[in-house]
């Protein structure tokens, strides 16, 4: 007999008393509720997450970003990039090196040498502070958003809910998905909160304001 | 457990794997307690978890009807397994994974082995995982010539230390951060010598240690806390990154899970991604959940196996009681309110399931005669039903299985002596006039012959009054 064959048999003589098949109560809150945009904020503030609130999603990255060089998933709009970035801008002169590689296929190597990705989310919960990627055009490969130390995440109002649930019944499970609450973390020494063991150890959100989000 | 049930189910086999301690739970036992740093370290541990695991779930206005929906749903899994298991196998094999069934720890292990061995590689990454440690893969893998690395800040500590986790979710906690600071200097090869004990410069330590090896290695071995029948969908719940590192990089994949694991529909997750986190690390969510379904075209591993463990838990199911034991999210919540755990640590238990569950898991899965000593290594106080996050009754668990433990014949015999006594109010004002016997027992056993002074060793009793309530009462 096949192990399966086994483990299903055993499995049947073992339930042989026909279990009671429960209700599953779902009177817990399911939604949907107002997304409390500040309750999200002060959720990712108290996981360490660095909260930018901005009409202009260029500027905010330039600031961040500083003079390091960033990856960028396939379908991130260039309108979120700092004009001198793009290469129209740059004075063949100065010969300043490219400041974005677009991911055609990169290398892991490649892209941990990169200092930041910039990336869109699927989802956003208020409650728990946590923003989800599910490797869309705009958020790219999984290890996009893992290998680089900073993760620049670029959020629209309309894409937080309130809860767990409403995030749950919005996502595709077929998708690859990253749920992402504060920068990496550990606890395992003398369970103190340390920022940053493997993962990216800074995670900034640029949370657009409605009237630029609406534009 | 029913005698049928007794016939049909195959516990967990001896010779492999981590479910059976050197020595019985007292004596394990002892050890701790005659360690003050050991105590220190763990109180301290236990007591900041319960904080930060109170306040974020009393945040939660529907904390109790989110136990009421997982309890339920685990009760539902369990009714409706067979069906369950297939349809899982049924979704991860359409979406391009390959899923294996294992009837036991040394089927589990010789699968994976296999696996591995046909990529060709010599060296795995792995993600901290309850079923690979319960069956021993390490062990296994090594005696093939596998290098299995545990990528976990916590599974290094202790696969450094050539230690034993003591916890299910800190399996560290036994170790402070100057012992952490010396096991990285002597072990890790690299460590700076400057390395101070603060815990950000050992979690740097262990970053730049293990990056090269997440960057350079093919293959990856990971547990499950979730597979979802309905969609096909696996979960790992973490924080450091280092799963969503062997989840990503490597390209092949193997998960381990355990068959009790299976989560009927995706929209049940929306039960146990808020009772998990709130109940085990006292967070509103982890830092990093991944999910993935079979194997995506240019994103993460290409080949993706998955493992599906038996190993004593169709024999769980069998006992109608004890069978909830296997709702057990491995949130650890019962560990850090019990007041046995914090005094004796995990080691005691002898199992990679310590606590209140491991007291009721690992009797189950090994038969309890393998375990004899664990349904007695709790005080019935009740925290640990209280605390869990889909209810399970831990507490009856033990009562059921202390009944199932052999017991020596003069024990028997002195417990249903005592139990007529109780029963007869003449009789028992006789015993209680005679307390000189509970004077004897008080002195740690010495007073009695063996095997009784075996019992009265682990028990303190208290000194008989000088005068017994009914004495007093005639007496007024």
């Amino acid at each position: 007999m096949s192990s399966k064959n086994l483990i299903l048999r055993r499995i049947r003589e073992a339930l042989g008393d026909d279990p009671a098949q429960p209700d599953i109560p779902r009177d817990y809150r399911r939604g949907p509720a107002p997304a409390d945009l500040d309750l999200l904020v002060e959720r990712l503030v108290d996981y360490k997450a660095i909260v930018h609130r901005v009409s202009d999603i260029s500027d905010a990255i330039r600031r961040i970003v500083g003079n390091g060089k960033v990856v960028l998933p396939p379908g991130v709009p260039v309108e979120w990039l700092p004009a001198e970035w793009l290469p129209a801008e740059r004075s063949p002169a100065e010969g300043s090196p490219a400041r974005f590689v677009r991911d055609d296929g990169l290398t892991p190597a490649e892209i941990a040498a990169a200092d930041a990705v910039i990336t869109a989310a699927a989802v956003a919960v208020a409650e728990t502070g946590t923003i989800v990627l599910d490797a869309g055009e705009d958020q790219g490969r999984r290890i996009l958003s893992l290998l680089p130390d900073l993760h620049i995440c670029v959020l629209r109002p309309g894409q937080v809910v309130a809860s767990v649930p409403e995030a749950v019944a919005r996502l595709t499970p077929g998708r690859p998905l990253t749920w992402i609450s504060g920068p990496s973390a550990t606890s395992d020494i003398e369970l103190n909160r340390v920022e940053g063991v493997h993962g990216p150890r800074n995670l900034h959100i640029v949370l657009v304001e409605e009237a630029a989000a609406r534009s | 457990m029913t005698k049928e049930g007794t016939a049909i189910s195959t516990h967990a086999p001896r010779g492999v794997g981590h479910l059976r301690g050197d020595q019985p739970f007292p004596a394990a036992a002892k050890v701790a307690l005659a360690d003050p740093q050991l105590r220190r370290n763990l109180q301290h541990a236990t007591t900041t978890i319960r904080g930060k695991s109170g306040r974020v779930i009393a945040e939660l206005p529907d904390w109790q009807e989110l136990r009421s929906a997982g309890s339920a749903l685990k009760a539902y899994t369990m009714a409706n397994l067979p069906g369950l298991l297939e349809q899982l196998e049924e979704k991860v094999t359409a979406a391009g994974g390959v899923v294996h069934w294992a009837a036991d720890a040394f089927e589990a292990n010789r699968i994976v082995t296999d696996l591995v061995r046909q990529t060709g590689e010599r060296r795995v990454i792995k993600v901290k995982s309850m079923a690979t440690q319960e069956i021993g893969l390490n062990e296994a893998l090594e005696a093939d010539g596998i290098t299995p690395v545990e990528t976990d800040l916590a599974e290094l500590i202790v696969q450094l230390g050539h230690d034993k986790p003591s916890h299910i979710l800190v399996p560290a906690i036994h170790r402070n951060r100057s012992e952490i600071r010396e096991i990285f200097l002597r072990e890790m090869p690299g460590a700076d010598p400057a390395l101070t004990d603060e815990p950000s410069e050992l979690a740097g330590a262990a970053r730049r240690y293990l990056r090269e090896t997440f960057l350079s290695t093919k293959v990856a071995v990971s547990g499950a806390n979730f597979g979802i029948a309905e969609t096909g969908t696996l979960a790992v719940v973490e924080s450091e990154g280092n799963g969503r590192m062997c989840l990503t990089l490597p390209d092949t994949l193997i998960t381990v899970m355990g068959i009790e694991k299976v989560v009927p529909a995706w929209q049940d997750l929306e039960v146990f991604l808020q009772l998990l986190p709130r109940a085990s690390t006292g967070e509103r969510m982890n830092p990093y959940t991944s999910m993935w379904t079979g194997v995506t075209p240019g994103d993460g591993p290409q080949n993706f196996h998955l493992v599906l463990l038996d190993n004593g838990r169709t024999a769980v199911l069998a006992d109608e009681v004890g069978r909830q034991a296997l709702h057990c999210i491995r949130c650890s919540a019962c560990l850090n309110v019990c007041p046995v755990y914090e005094r004796t640590g995990g080691h005691a238990y002898g199992s990679v399931y310590p606590g209140p569950i491991g007291a009721v898991l690992s009797p189950q899965l090994t038969g309890v005669e393998d375990n004899a000593s664990l349904p007695y290594a709790s005080s019935l106080c009740g925290a640990c039903f209280d605390a869990c996050p889909v209810k399970i009754d831990i507490p009856s668990i033990l009562v059921h299985l202390r009944n199932e433990a052999p017991h020596p014949r003069s024990e028997r015999a002195a417990m249903a002596a005592a139990a007529y006594t109780m029963d007869h109010p003449k009789l028992y004002e006789r015993a209680q006039r005679a307390a000189r016997l509970a004077k004897l027992l008080g002195k740690r056993g010495r007073g009695l012959p063996p095997p009784l002074n075996g019992w009265a060793s682990s028990r303190d009793l208290p000194e008989p009054p000088a005068e017994s309530f009914r004495d007093w009462w005639r007496g007024r």
